[in-house]
């Protein structure tokens, strides 16, 4: 397996340009010839698919849940970046690109980020051109706010349902093009194979979950936007149905996969309550502009946060990071987090949460000042708290978000598998080992609207417009492949329940390959995940049959996924034994505890090949190099 | 706590349907709706029975994909609420819950809990967007927006396509929804080229989809988590009015 980046040559603000320029163009004429199919209907998925047909292509899009508006990427709360420079602040493309390189702790692609940086301004221009409501000021212009991890404010927002509407705003330049005709739309899919001919990405199997049916499509070009993978852990801020199946598909048919074990854990989630426990909850970083984390400074301080003097409260973040404050990276505050519950400090039922306390925001702003920033966000703390966080401080700890790992991608976001693309979350290329706060918007959009149209040009004007039918012999074993794995998780219907299993691998995950990782603990978490894979396949319990809308099923098919994925995620964080971002080996940690990084050894990615089922994978180093960004200790002191 | 379930049990769309009786037992007030339901569906696979169907994805209230009637009311008892965000402890020991889908002729069951919604998709289609390709948008500070427009637009935006104004309507009207995205176009600068044949459009899908007439019973507005205000369907009137004084096309 090579891995060729294709970055394209010039300085570094130039390169885009270039590549626009020497890529090759399908004549307006010609593009109604190709058809795309795109894998996904979120920020990526849906902007690449709507973009893709307004320029001409035919375009199949397929989602998971019953409407494209459910994509997940809605569930984003805060804001979104972009070098607007509104404020005046001092910021500007390259700074957006600087923020983001050393955030994601010097692990990421230096051409894909500036590239980011340089469209995010287009998404906005483009979001407000379809309707998108950003706040605004008293004189109609766009407001700002701050986020984790940059000193300008940078970041527009829709209250606190920022990623509801730019995805409502993706959703229906979408359904401008179904409607249209240009899109046919394909909802309560799962993607359960890949289809490959004489080595390109051809086709993928669809399983129809209310019929059961397995549908087989097939085009000139395969895009996925399948999100990530935090799910692998049973407990995140994902939706129930997010799942690691069409990239894992994707990697058993020769994609590679970069980075698995870059995961981020966001530090402003509701603690989690009772082992009934579903989903974890998230509140917004944007709350870490006005409110403050603390704990008490004694162990085991069970007094109420209000009868607690001040004195006796560490504001840790502030006074560990004066120049940052609260407003450290996600990953730093997590850890932060976790160290002063580790502590015995913790707060709440468990002692895992620590305090983010408003008390100060309201006294100089006022309750309705409050109220018109975060009301939504309170709002939904009280609902699941039934605590007023308007006169107690919330609760919060880390939990996992998002994952930065993905399937490996070259500038122009193709797989190693030719013909197959993959953007946002499922890609691997923007945030490198930590994603800031407002940026999974960014690169969401800026994937499907700005760049794949581009690129995807290239590979289809150059390959020619055609493609096997579905009838080819390829489309044929995959339908029975996956037919064979459907019959066989039915046919043992077992004492052990999907979800219980899956707790089973997240609890194993969450312990070894968390928010800290040593060696010892991902040899043990490695060497206990066969047994859980064994349970279930000898006794998970599926009723049902394969032919009706079967809940379960579709549960089981992605859980048996993850089962196999877990295992290269911890082998992924065992081979790195650095500390960098969110990933955060006890054995490389610096004096103060921060991630300690090993350029000499790591300043790579690693991307990881399928050798076949029970083989041990394969993985490939792509070298990173920093040119226009000096790699430093990350400081934010 | 312990609770008594009538809930809907429904194989596919050509089954006749009936409410079944079940126990849920040992639920904790601090659970989630939904949690409660996952508790019972475990109960129901521990007996070898098939769990209870029933949509959802991300149990944060904002997604819209959940949502059953609960005892008559859409998203149950608690206003301003998502079923996924809705709280045991709303409920007390010996409860008797009424679980059934979304009752409307556009919505037709697929199984259990579970109905399909498409319908709202294709009004969407028909005309709830502002035609501009990727690409070709002008400086997004280029017009500055009223504070005050804006702050309604995102009003009207917050809808979450989950249905609930529907299923509670005594007309299953899809008036409220089909408004909040004629609205929030309508308020915007940038909305103002297709206005009336946005509405038009959207108006003539709403009612080839067999959704019924609004006649201002305002239950939509009383069941709706997101607190989308019948103001909309006033607005939307108007501009009805307009488009077929002017005959928009």
């Amino acid at each position: 397996m090579k891995l060729d980046a294709k970055i394209p040559a010039g300085p570094i603000a130039e390169k885009w340009q270039n590549a626009k320029f020497s890529n090759k163009l399908v004549n307006p004429a010609n593009k109604r010839k190709y058809t795309v199919i795109v894998v996904g209907s979120g920020l990526a998925g849906g902007a690449a698919a709507a973009t893709m047909a307004e320029l001409g292509y035919k375009v199949k899009c397929f989602c998971y849940q019953d409407s494209p508006r459910r994509a997940h990427s809605l569930a984003a709360q805060g804001g979104i970046n972009a070098a607007k420079n509104y404020q005046g602040d001092g910021d500007s493309i390259f700074r957006l690109f600087y923020d983001t390189v050393k955030g994601g702790d010097y692990r990421s692609r230096e051409a894909n980020v500036y590239r980011l940086a340089e469209v995010s301004n287009n998404i906005i221009d483009q979001c407000v051109a379809q309707g998108v409501p950003f706040a605004r000021e008293y004189g109609g212009y766009l407001d700002n706010r701050s986020f984790g991890g940059a000193q300008v404010s940078r970041t527009f927002y829709a209250r606190g349902q920022t990623g509801q509407q730019l995805l409502l705003g993706c959703y229906s330049a979408l359904s401008r093009q179904i409607g249209a005709g240009t899109v046919e739309m394909y909802t309560r899919r799962d993607m359960m194979d890949l289809v490959l001919v004489d080595g390109r990405a051809e086709g993928i199997i669809v399983r129809n979950q209310v019929t059961g049916e397995l549908e087989a499509h097939a085009a000139d070009a395969v895009v996925l936007a399948t999100g990530g993978y935090a799910n692998a852990f049973f407990l995140s801020t994902n939706a129930k149905g997010c799942s690691v199946s069409a990239a894992w598909q994707a990697y058993r048919k020769g994609a590679a996969f970069a980075n698995p074990c870059f995961t981020q854990i966001h530090p402003t989630c509701i603690p989690v309550s009772g082992d009934y426990q579903s989903k974890l909850t998230l509140m917004s970083e944007s709350l870490r502009n006005d409110g403050r984390i603390w704990v008490p400074r004694k162990q085991g301080d069970t007094r109420a946060a209000g009868d607690i003097p001040e004195s006796e409260r560490e504001y840790y973040l502030e006074e560990r990071y004066p120049s940052f404050g609260n407003l450290v990276p996600r990953d730093v505050a997590s850890r932060n987090a976790k160290a002063v519950c580790d502590e015995g400090r913790g707060v709440g039922e468990g002692g895992l949460g620590v305090y983010l306390d408003f008390a100060d925001a309201i006294e100089r702003m006022g309750e309705d000042q409050v109220r018109a920033k975060y009301g939504n966000l309170f709002h939904m703390y009280q609902k699941i708290t039934d605590e007023n966080p308007y006169q107690v401080p919330m609760r919060i700890y880390p939990a996992l978000h998002y994952t930065m790992g993905g399937l490996w991608v070259d500038y122009n976001l193709m797989s190693t598998i030719d013909g197959l693309f993959v953007l946002g979350e499922a890609n691997f290329s923007d945030h490198g080992a930590n994603r800031l706060g407002a940026s999974a918007l960014m690169q969401g959009l800026a994937d499907g609207y700005f760049v794949i149209p581009y690129t995807i040009g290239n590979y289809l004007a150059a390959k020619g417009a055609g493609f096997a039918g579905t009838d080819h012999t390829e489309y044929r074993a995959a339908i029975e492949g996956i037919n064979d794995k459907v019959n066989s998780i039915l046919s043992v219907k077992g004492q052990s329940s999907v979800d219980e299993i899956h707790r089973k691998l997240g609890l194993l995950m969450w312990e070894h390959c968390g928010m800290a990782r040593e060696e010892a603990g991902l040899k043990k978490a490695l060497s206990e995940m066969p047994a859980i894979a064994e349970e279930f396949k000898t006794s998970v319990n599926v009723p049902g049959s394969p032919g009706e809308f079967n809940q379960t099923l579709v549960k089981a098919l992605r859980l048996a996924d993850f089962l196999e994925f877990g295992e290269l995620m911890v082998r992924d964080a065992l081979e790195r034994s650095e500390s960098c971002g969110g990933h955060f080996r006890l054995e490389s940690q610096t004096e103060e505890g921060e991630a300690l990084r090993d350029d000499e050894n790591f300043a790579h990615v690693s991307a990881w090949e399928y050798k076949g089922a029970g083989e041990t994978p394969v993985m490939h180093k792509e070298p990173l190099d920093f040119e226009y960004v000096k790699l430093t200790q990350r400081s934010y002191k | 706590m312990n609770l008594t379930l009538y809930v809907w049990r429904q194989k596919d769309a050509n089954d006749k349907g009936r409410m079944v009786q079940l126990q849920a037992s040992g639920i904790s007030e601090h659970m989630s709706f939904l949690e409660m339901l996952d508790v019972v569906n475990e109960d129901l696979l521990k007996k070898g029975d098939e769990p209870i169907a029933f949509d959802h994805d991300c149990r944060e209230g904002i997604c819209g994909m959940c949502g059953m009637m609960v005892n008559g009311k859409a998203h149950g008892p608690q206003d301003g609420t998502c079923l996924c965000q809705l709280h045991m402890r709303t409920f007390k020991d010996g409860d008797v819950l009424y679980l059934e889908p979304w009752r409307a002729r556009a919505f037709p069951v697929i199984r259990d809990l579970v109905v399909d919604r498409s319908a709202f998709d294709r009004i969407i289609q028909a005309g709830g967007f502002i035609s501009v390709n990727s690409g070709s948008a002008q400086d997004a500070n280029a017009i500055p927006i009223p504070k005050e427009n804006a702050d309604l637009a995102m009003d009207a935006a917050a809808c979450i396509g989950c249905g609930a104004c529907v299923a509670q309507c005594p007309n299953a009207s899809a008036a409220l929804f089909v408004s909040a995205k004629i609205s929030q176009l309508a308020l915007l600068p940038q909305g103002q080229s297709e206005r009336h044949i946005r509405v038009r459009k959207m108006i003539e899908q709403m009612d080839r989809e067999g959704f019924g007439n609004c006649t201002n019973h305002g239950e939509c507005e009383a069941v709706c988590p997101k607190e989308i205000s019948l103001n909309n369907i006033a607005r939307m009137n108007r501009d009805q009015i307009v488009a077929k004084v002017t005959k928009a096309s």
